[in-house]
C-alpha cells in the first residue's frame, strides 16, 4: 500500500476527562468532534468519512449532521482507533473520501446511556471462559503475566517500576487524573486485585473521548495546525479468549501490526524519539517493547527499571502518564493516539524536545487486536 | 454442586459432545485426521489445515499449570480469593479452569505443577471441567 501522503490536521480530546457527568456517551463523541472541528478551522460539512467503535459511524454521523460517502465501524476493543486511522489512510489514498472524522467517546466511569458488554453464554468466552470465575478485564488481562515472570525470571519489583514511571510522565500534565509520585513499596502494598496484580497494576476507569480529523497531506499544507503525517500502519488480531494465546509471553497481534507499520514507515528503531503503548494493565509495555523489537525477549521490564523509558531516558513512553495514570475510559487507544499528535505537533505538556517520529501502539480486548500507527511532523 | 450463580455455558451444536463428555466424566478434544493437529476449543473443522475431516477423541486428563491469576474481588458464583487458571493438557491444548483440592495461594499454585482432570456438575445437562493436584 502506498503510504505517507496522509497526516492529521485535526486533533482533540474532549472538553473534559475523568468525571464527566453532565454528558451522555453520544454526546462525549460530539465535544470530542466539535473540538477538533475548531481545532482545524472544518465544520460537518466539510466532513465525508465517518470512523468510529461500539457506537456506530451510522449514530454518530446522523448525530453531528454529516453525509458521509465512507464510513468505519470496525471495533475491536481499544485499539479500533489505531485501525480507523489505518483504514482512512487507505481509504483517502484510494480517493474514496477526503476529509475523515474518528470519534471515540465513553461514558466509562458515569456510565450514562453507555452500551453494556455482553457475553453470550453460547459465544466461545461464555462457554469456556466466563463459567471460571472471570469478571472484565482485571481478572483476565494479567493471566499470561506469571508465565512471563517465570519464563524471564522478572520480578514484582522490576514489574511494579512501570507504573511509578508512568506515574513521573503524569505529574507533568496538568489533565493526568493521578499526579503524586508513588513508589515500588506503594504498588507492591496497594489494593490486590488479581495476582500478581494490584489496583497500582490496573488502568483508571474514566470519562472522556478524543477525535481525529485525517485528509491527503497535499491538503493538510492548507490547514491551521501544523500536520502530523502517518509514515506506517499495521493492523491484527489473535484470538477473542486470551486462555488459547498462542504464547503467553508474546503477543501475536502485536508482533503483526507492530514491525508491519515499522516496515511500511521504512524506519529503525533507533530513529523513534517518542513512543505510546497502550497500558490497560503494567504488564503491556513489557510486551509492547518487546514484540515490536525495541527489546530484546525478556529484557523490557529491566529496560523500564533502568529507568530507560522515564522523564530523562532515552526512550521516552507513555508520557501522558498512560491508562494507568492519565485516564482510562475503557478503550483507551484514542488517548494515546492524541499524546502521538501533540508530541509531534510539540504542543504536549511533558513534550519530548525535538521529537519527530512517534510510534502509537494499541491493544484490543485482551490481548485479542493490535493497532500501530507511527507518526511524523516531516514532511515525507 | 457448583454454586448455581457460576455463569452456566450454553452449549452449541458444534460443542454439544464436549458438554457430553464431562457429564460422562471424560473430557473429550478434536483431532484432525489430515495434519494431526490436536486442538481446542471444539469445532467441527481443523484450524490448522482447514480440513473438516476431524474426529473426537477422549483426552487423557492429565495438565500442567500454565499460569493464573488469583481473583480478589467479589463475583456471584464464587468466594474470593480464587484462582482463574490457565493449564496446558498433555495433548497440547491450553484451556481456562479452576484449581480445586488446593489452597488457593502463590506458595501453593506452582507454575508447571501436575495437574489433573476432576468434574463440577452444575446441572443435569452441564458438568465443568476443574483440575486438582495430579495424585501420585
Amino acid at each position: 500500500m502506498r503510504q505517507k501522503s496522509v497526516a492529521i490536521v485535526g486533533a482533540s480530546e474532549t472538553t473534559g476527562l475523568g468525571t464527566i457527568p453532565n454528558m451522555s456517551q453520544i454526546q462525549l463523541h460530539a465535544d470530542a468532534a466539535l473540538n477538533a472541528m475548531a481545532d482545524c478551522g472544518l465544520t460537518a460539512k466539510d466532513i465525508d468519512g465517518v470512523a468510529c467503535a461500539v457506537e456506530t459511524p451510522v449514530q454518530i454521523a446522523h448525530y453531528l449532521g454529516i453525509t458521509p460517502s465512507w464510513v468505519d465501524g470496525t471495533a475491536v476493543g481499544g485499539c479500533s482507533f489505531m485501525i480507523h486511522v489505518r483504514h482512512a489512510a487507505a481509504a483517502i489514498e484510494a480517493g474514496l473520501c477526503k476529509t475523515v472524522l474518528i470519534t471515540h467517546g465513553e461514558s466509562g466511569k458515569s456510565r450514562i446511556a453507555q452500551i453494556p458488554r455482553t457475553i453470550p453464554p453460547g459465544s466461545l468466552n461464555g462457554q469456556f471462559e466466563q463459567p471460571f470465575g472471570p469478571m472484565g478485564p482485571p481478572s483476565l488481562f494479567p493471566i499470561p503475566v506469571l508465565r512471563y515472570m517465570k519464563t524471564y525470571g522478572v520480578t514484582h519489583e522490576q514489574m511494579a517500576m512501570v507504573s511509578v514511571t508512568q506515574r513521573e510522565w503524569a505529574a507533568k500534565n496538568p489533565r493526568a487524573t493521578f499526579k503524586d509520585p508513588i513508589t515500588v513499596d506503594d504498588v507492591l502494598n496497594s489494593r490486590m486485585i488479581a495476582y500478581p496484580f494490584r489496583i497500582l497494576q490496573c488502568c483508571l476507569v474514566s470519562d472522556g473521548g478524543g477525535a481525529l480529523i485525517l485528509t491527503s497531506a497535499e491538503r493538510a499544507k492548507d490547514f491551521p495546525t501544523r500536520p502530523v503525517y502517518i509514515l506506517g500502519t499495521g493492523e491484527s488480531v489473535e484470538t477473542p479468549m486470551v486462555s488459547q494465546m498462542a504464547d503467553f509471553t508474546s503477543s501475536r497481534a502485536f508482533s503483526v501490526a507492530g514491525p508491519t507499520a515499522l516496515k511500511a514507515a521504512g524506519i529503525a528503531h533507533k530513529d523513534v524519539d517518542h513512543l505510546m503503548i497502550y497500558d490497560a494493565f503494567a504488564h503491556l509495555p513489557i510486551y509492547g517493547l518487546e514484540d515490536l523489537g525495541f527489546c530484546e525477549r525478556g529484557t523490557a521490564a529491566a529496560f523500564i527499571a533502568g529507568r530507560n523509558t522515564a522523564p530523562g531516558g532515552k526512550l521516552p513512553l507513555n508520557t501522558n502518564g498512560g491508562g494507568l495514570s492519565y485516564a482510562h475510559s475503557g478503550m483507551y487507544g484514542m488517548f494515546a493516539l492524541q499524546e502521538s499528535v501533540r508530541q509531534m505537533r510539540g504542543t504536549a505538556p511533558a513534550q519530548v524536545a525535538g521529537a519527530k517520529i512517534s510510534v502509537c501502539h494499541g491493544v484490543g480486548g485482551m490481548f485479542a487486536a493490535s493497532g500501530t500507527i507511527i507518526f511524523s511532523n516531516q514532511a515525507p | 454442586m457448583a454454586d448455581e450463580q457460576r455463569p452456566r455455558p450454553q452449549p452449541t451444536p458444534e460443542t454439544a459432545h464436549f458438554w457430553e463428555g464431562t457429564r460422562a466424566g471424560e473430557l473429550r478434544l478434536q483431532k484432525c485426521h489430515d495434519c494431526a493437529k490436536v486442538y481446542f476449543p471444539p469445532r467441527p473443522f481443523c484450524p490448522q489445515c482447514s480440513s473438516r475431516n476431524v474426529g473426537i477423541h477422549r483426552a487423557s486428563g492429565k495438565a500442567s499449570l500454565h499460569s493464573y491469576v488469583i481473583h480478589h474481588r467479589k463475583v456471584p458464583g464464587f468466594t474470593p480469593p480464587y484462582a482463574i487458571a490457565v493449564v496446558e493438557l498433555a495433548e497440547g491444548p491450553r484451556m481456562m479452569t479452576n484449581i480445586v483440592d488446593c489452597p488457593q495461594t502463590p506458595e501453593a499454585l506452582v507454575l508447571d505443577m501436575p495437574l489433573e482432570v476432576t468434574f463440577l456438575k452444575m446441572d443435569d445437562e452441564i458438568t465443568l471441567p476443574l483440575f486438582r493436584p495430579a495424585k501420585g
